[in-house]
């Protein structure tokens, strides 16, 4: 990481864990709906244990930016009460499960980039930040392994496995370019040397991805410049659906508590 | 083969609790190949941080002892009293034995 | 040891061979000294059969009984329940695998029981047919259905059978905190605002009665109760567990401030226990059938689960055996 250039603001560090949580948390959701529908009883498993490390992971985050903030706002009123159009995830993860091998492909993408991205904000200045990566990058291996085996048993498994992941994997590539993109909380907390440039994840990235795309028999599809990203607020319209349904409860009964 | 008679198959899961302890049998889960069943067997049984480490056995693997032969296998060591201590009638007075 | 294609040491047995009234006999003897039965001890075939069917049973009540529950895992009113919520739920899933490989120690696979569920010819716990509206069914469910769970499964931690008595074991274990966050929902609902306390109310009054009526028929309707409590399967009688729960309810349920839907229920000084009021078995009976309000949703979304996961199960399967073949090449 580069010497900070400008000191980080409060504005920078909430941003960047609003983003960072954000992602873990719309993902741990998406994860979340498997319960009780996986392929078999041990998917149901393991499906739920990543939901449950991804939620984990976003309720440090958003907490730590409420506590930045500094305006009595908690995990549960930044996840609950806050508008689509607030919200700062990836679009990647606000994509829809539509079969397990999507879901697969999904995981993987940003299993790859966590991987990346935690290694190296394990030594970011921000020391809630780096504990957070330090406790994540372990649980982080585990998806990784988990995910990375299944590209490749569905991939290199049967005419339809391979040819669905491959559908996921066209449908999904161009949401990747977002991960590297400049103008989000992460170009800005870059710049702020909390963590690192987003552009310059991508080489690991793809070291991470390649190799398990060309075992699994797959094709890594073309990039394209798709420009609409969640970091900017640019949503897809599944962010409102899924958040109408995870805000029900609280925006139905205001002030309560649960 | 008809793949979709096929089922995943079963693999039975041992756990170290902690690093001195031996494995203990803790159950069983299917799989379609050894990795995919220590990670299932992970996923399954540590998730109260009940081990440091896992084995997995096909259960096919497996020989067990018939219990039809236990009388011939096993009785025989019970009148081998001599193999315990306390068949020994050592004097209070001698020390360290 | 675990499956039925396992060899011992061979076809040159130890032993002589001993006609069926010694072994009968034996294992009766067995049983009556609270001595566990193992895997591949002798076994009269009802025995084996009355296990397959009960811990079958048991293992698709798990199975099915994550799905009232896991209806509300994405609409959880905050954070820190949703991941309590998925934490249960995956337990039940985990429950439902530690029974799974019981009954399979017993010569049937898990395959043969899913499409025995799927078939709709096993049953499950029928308190799995109701449907969960509210937020408070699911504080109801923890409390009060998992508080009855409980109370059929500690008994059979000292089952005969030993890999089903070992599976309760580690159930039991893991069961306590689900009866905990149950509870504590309802009193967060029950302390909370008028429309929680009516939400903790109305659930109350939608699940006492089939809770009650998990324990099964009364005693002197039952069938099975006098063999399974000679082979110890079963270690307590309906009635006596039903009561057993009743006695520990009412008391949370006045500590709550919420009222049992029982006009009959009094406390009865003679005999230091609550007596409740007439069970409604024709409900129960209808449910039993396939006609409760959700029978028909769950066993669909178990069928809908298995089918789009065929293709995932198959692939896997697919690539294990090109693995294989590889190695073999290899090598």
């Amino acid at each position: 990481m580069s010497a900070a250039a400008v000191n980080p603001t409060a504005d920078v560090r909430i941003g960047y864990a609003t983003y960072l949580g954000d992602t873990s948390l719309i993902l741990a959701q998406r994860l979340s709906e498997w319960v009780g529908h996986a392929p078999a009883l041990e998917e149901d498993l393991a499906l739920a244990n990543i939901s449950l490390d991804l939620l984990g992971q976003a309720r440090y985050l958003l907490s730590y930016a409420g506590e930045l903030e500094g305006k009595g706002r908690s995990e549960d009123t930044l996840a609950f009460l806050r508008d689509p159009s607030d919200y700062t995830n990836l679009a990647l993860v606000e994509q829809p499960n539509v079969d397990f091998g999507q879901t697969i492909v999904r995981q993987f993408l940003i299993d790859a980039w966590q991987l990346v991205l935690f290694e190296q904000l394990q030594s970011s200045t921000e020391p809630r930040v780096a504990e957070l990566a330090a406790k994540a990058l372990k649980e982080t291996r585990y998806h990784y392994r988990f995910s990375a085996g299944w590209m490749v048993r569905l991939g290199d498994g049967t005419e339809e496995s391979h040819q669905r992941v491959q559908a996921g994997l066209d449908e999904l590539w161009k949401f990747t370019s977002e991960l590297f993109a400049p103008g989000g909380a992460d170009e800005a907390a870059a710049h702020a040397g909390i963590a690192p440039d987003p552009a310059a994840l991508r080489t690991a990235w793809l070291a991470n991805v390649e190799p398990v795309l060309q075992e699994a028999t797959l094709k890594r599809p073309p990039d394209v410049n798709y420009r609409w990203f969640g970091k900017r607020r640019q949503h897809t319209d599944h962010l409102s659906h899924l958040l109408a349904e995870m805000q029900f409860m609280q925006r139905t009964y205001p002030g309560a508590q649960w | 083969m008809d793949q979709q008679r096929k089922q995943w198959p079963l693999y039975e899961v041992f756990i170290r609790a902690r690093s001195g302890l031996e494995h203990k049998h803790v159950g069983s889960i299917h799989a379609v190949d050894a990795r995919m069943a220590v990670e299932h067997a992970r996923d399954v049984y540590t998730r109260r941080q009940e081990g440091v480490s896992i084995w997995v056995v096909k259960s096919s693997d497996i020989t067990a002892s018939d219990p039809g032969d236990a009388e011939a296998l096993f009785e025989p060591a019970k009148d081998k009293i001599y193999r315990h201590p306390t068949f020994y009638a050592i004097p209070d007075e001698v020390k360290n034995l | 040891m675990y499956t039925q294609g396992l060899d011992s040491l061979g076809a040159e047995a130890l032993h002589q061979p001993t006609d069926a009234a010694t072994l009968e006999q034996r294992f009766q003897s067995k049983v009556d000294a609270d001595e566990r039965i193992e895997p591949k001890d002798w076994m009269p075939d009802a025995y084996r059969h009355t296990l397959i069917r009960q811990i079958s049973q048991h293992a698709h009540s798990e199975i099915v009984g994550m799905l009232p529950e896991g209806n509300w895992i994405t609409r959880a009113p905050s954070l820190r329940r949703k991941a309590v919520l998925i934490a249960k739920v995956q337990d039940e899933g985990g429950h439902g695998m530690y029974l799974y490989s019981a009954a399979e120690t017993l010569g049937i696979s898990r395959d043969e029981m899913i499409e025995q569920l799927l078939a709709g010819t096993a049953k499950y716990s029928s308190i799995f047919n109701y449907p969960t509206p509210t937020w408070a069914d699911v504080g109801a469910i923890g409390w009060l259905v998992d508080g009855a769970a409980i109370m059929n499964q500690i008994p059979i931690c000292r089952c005969s059978y030993g890999p089903y008595a070992r599976a309760m074991v580690r159930i039991c274990k893991e069961e306590s905190f689900h009866q905990r966050q149950g509870f504590e929902i309802m009193m967060t609902l029950a302390r909370g605002t008028p429309e929680q306390f009516r939400m903790a109310q109305d659930a109350l009054n939608r699940w006492w009665w089939p809770s009650l009526m998990m324990f099964g028929p009364n005693d002197a309707t039952s069938k099975h109760t006098a063999q399974s409590m000679r082979w110890k399967i079963k270690r307590f009688t309906n009635d006596e567990l039903r009561q057993k729960f009743v006695d520990i309810t009412v008391p949370q349920a006045e500590y709550l401030g919420l009222k049992v839907p029982d006009p009959e229920l009094r406390w009865d000084e003679a005999t230091q226990h609550y007596v409740h009021g007439p069970i409604d078995w024709k409900e129960f009976e209808d449910v039993l059938k396939g006609n409760g309000p959700c029978n028909r949703q769950r066993l669909e979304a178990r069928r809908q689960a298995h089918e789009e996961g065929r293709w995932v199960r198959e692939a896997a399967l697919a690539h294990a055996e090109k693995q294989r073949a590889r190695e073999t090449r290899a090598a």
